[in-house]
């Protein structure tokens, strides 16, 4: 199956500002891709090249089988959906004649879209409410239900959680999770990485330029060495001639009176080995494990990177 | 150039409209209280007078009639792009597959409708006045076929005019009221028109009703057109033009 969305060189300037610079990247059909980046990183820039809001400055991009070229703007529109960060909701219609504005500019006909997408998000019973009266959270899902409308090949999410209260933002996570499982291609942009990392099947970290691209395990195994994470009872008396020469064992160092950081090559290889060790020594072990980092911790390296070389 | 999607924008709009009840009616107001004054004198003028001073007096109120058309619209047209960006609305609406030309057709479409009916529904309230209150002469000269003939001819094309000007201030400000101040000049080269044709610098004739009227179906046209060139994506989502990669 050909990627959802192909993105190679992709540059846009605002006057001497170069808002995104030369990005490229691929989105497979039906993955969940996750855009990270700080605020001003350019990652709505992006989704408005790419929704062919804006035109690029140079480089090229595929949008859903189509090359990103003015003459294919509204085939490529019939054929994507973008929810930017506000909705956009007409607030003096109802959530019904918002959706059959939409259905009516993409030309839907079945009359049964329309109460699908609503069940799609949960809102059979708002449909005649006024979008004015509902919650900021329930017109997200208005907005999210709107972009359902065309069945879209590519669905583009533009920070949908942003400014939602923990609730809201767990049912729009069970509706993008139910997106996946449909099989529909999202863009995620987010700068909120436990969201990133509980929803997405890779991530880009954008900052202008691409700074890395993977899936989760692969940024942080690319970014940080693996480690252990040993708590004993009591500190060792003599740490180093325990654990110098394990196998698989590169380094260490104390995290504390009686906790160790081991730097390692392999878990699979060492954690069973710096056990044996402690145990033949007489040590108590009160945990040993792998010591995980997170999407922030990726992250914030790579931004703090940049920052200290904006500093340089 | 899709007929669904024009339509669909001009049903949103006039249910919109419908929900802002007070935006329409707001938008005969001023119209109104400007013909109460030539109303008057036309319902002053006794049964006895002159034939030439009765017909000078229903020129006079009837080429303000003509004004009318060209007052109401802009407002509302200088709204119809950038209120929907000042509302949060463009960005959805602009990824769509709207086409430039289908999305400025059914706005002015939108604004077209409540206008001329406003329009219209002055001129006929000014007739029925006229023709209830006023010395049987008058009424005659206001219940005239032509006369009636050039205003039902000439309100829409006026209407479109102003509509157009109104909307290229909404494609181009880039603040709401900005582009409504501008838009209300629309009206100026109506009110220059119907004040040479009062003050007889030109003389009103069939020859040159039908000329403007061909002169204005062009002109309204060519207008959609130019709104559509002027229309950028770019320059309304973020400020600044589309710059030639």
């Amino acid at each position: 199956m050909p990627p959802a969305l192909e993105v190679e060189h992709l540059t846009k300037r605002f006057g001497d500002r170069v808002a995104v610079d030369d990005v490229s990247f691929e989105v497979a059909a039906g993955e969940v891709f996750g855009f990270l980046g700080p605020n001003g990183a350019g990652k709505t820039t992006t989704v408005r090249m790419l929704g062919t809001l804006l035109s690029p400055t140079s480089g090229s991009a595929v949008v859903a089988g189509l090359p990103l070229a003015p003459a294919n703007g509204v085939e490529i529109r019939q054929r994507i959906a973008v929810m930017p960060e506000a909705p956009g909701l007409y607030l003096r219609l109802t959530v019904n004649e918002n959706l059959e504005f939409f259905a009516g500019l993409y030309r839907i006909r079945e009359p049964g879209r329309i109460p699908a997408a609503l069940e799609a998000v949960g809102l059979e019973s708002r449909a005649d409410d006024l979008c004015g009266n509902l919650s900021k959270g329930l017109r997200q899902r208005v907005g999210l239900a709107r972009a359902l409308l065309n069945d879209p090949a590519v669905l583009f999410l533009d920070e949908p959680t942003s400014g939602l209260d923990p609730v809201a933002t767990r049912e729009v996570h069970g509706l993008i999770d139910g997106l996946r499982e449909r099989g529909v291609t999202v863009f995620l942009t987010t700068h909120r990485l436990d969201e990133a990392e509980r929803l997405c099947d890779r991530v880009a970290i954008l900052n202008t330029t691409l700074r890395t691209i993977g899936r989760t395990e692969e940024l942080r195994d690319r970014m940080f060495r693996k480690r252990l994470l040993v708590t004993t009872r009591a500190p060792l008396p003599d740490a180093a001639s325990l654990l110098d020469g394990l196998p698989g064992v590169t380094g260490w160092k104390a995290n504390g009176s009686s906790t160790y950081e081991i730097a390692v090559t392999d878990t699979q290889l060492a954690a069973p080995a710096v056990a044996r060790a402690l145990v033949g020594a007489g040590a108590d072990i009160l945990s040993l494990g792998e010591a995980r980092h997170s999407l922030e911790d990726v992250y914030l390296g790579l931004i703090s990177e940049d920052v200290e070389a904006n500093r340089r | 150039m899709s007929l669904e999607r024009i339509r669909a924008v001009v049903r949103k709009e006039l249910r919109d409209f419908r929900r802002n009840r007070f935006l329409v009616a707001t938008m005969a107001v001023l119209p109104l209280i400007f013909l109460i004054s030539p109303t008057l004198t036309l319902l002053r003028i006794p049964s006895d007078s002159q034939a030439s001073v009765v017909a000078h007096a229903v020129r006079a109120s009837s080429l303000l009639l003509f004004v009318v058309p060209a007052v109401i619209p802009p407002i509302m047209a200088a709204y119809s792009v950038i209120g929907e960006r000042d509302q949060g609305t463009l960005e959805p609406f602009l990824t769509t597959p709207i086409q430039s030309a289908e999305l400025l057709l059914a706005k002015a479409t939108a604004v077209f409708l409540p206008s001329v009916l406003v329009a219209y529904g002055i001129y006929f309230t000014f007739a029925l006045v006229i023709r209830f209150g006023a010395a049987p002469a008058v009424s005659a000269a206001v219940w005239h076929a032509p006369q009636m003939l050039a205003q039902l001819v000439f309100t829409p094309l006026i209407a479109t005019w102003a509509i157009w000007v109104g909307i290229a201030m909404s494609v181009r400000a880039r603040d709401v009221r900005v582009a409504q101040q501008l838009a209300t000049l629309a009206s100026l080269p109506t009110i220059g028109v119907t004040t040479l044709l009062t003050l007889r610098v030109i003389t009103p004739s069939v020859k040159l009703a039908v000329a403007l009227a061909i002169g204005l179906l062009v002109i309204d046209f060519r207008a959609w057109r130019f709104v559509a060139k002027l229309f950028d994506r770019e320059r309304l989502i973020t400020g600044r033009p589309a710059q030639p990669s």
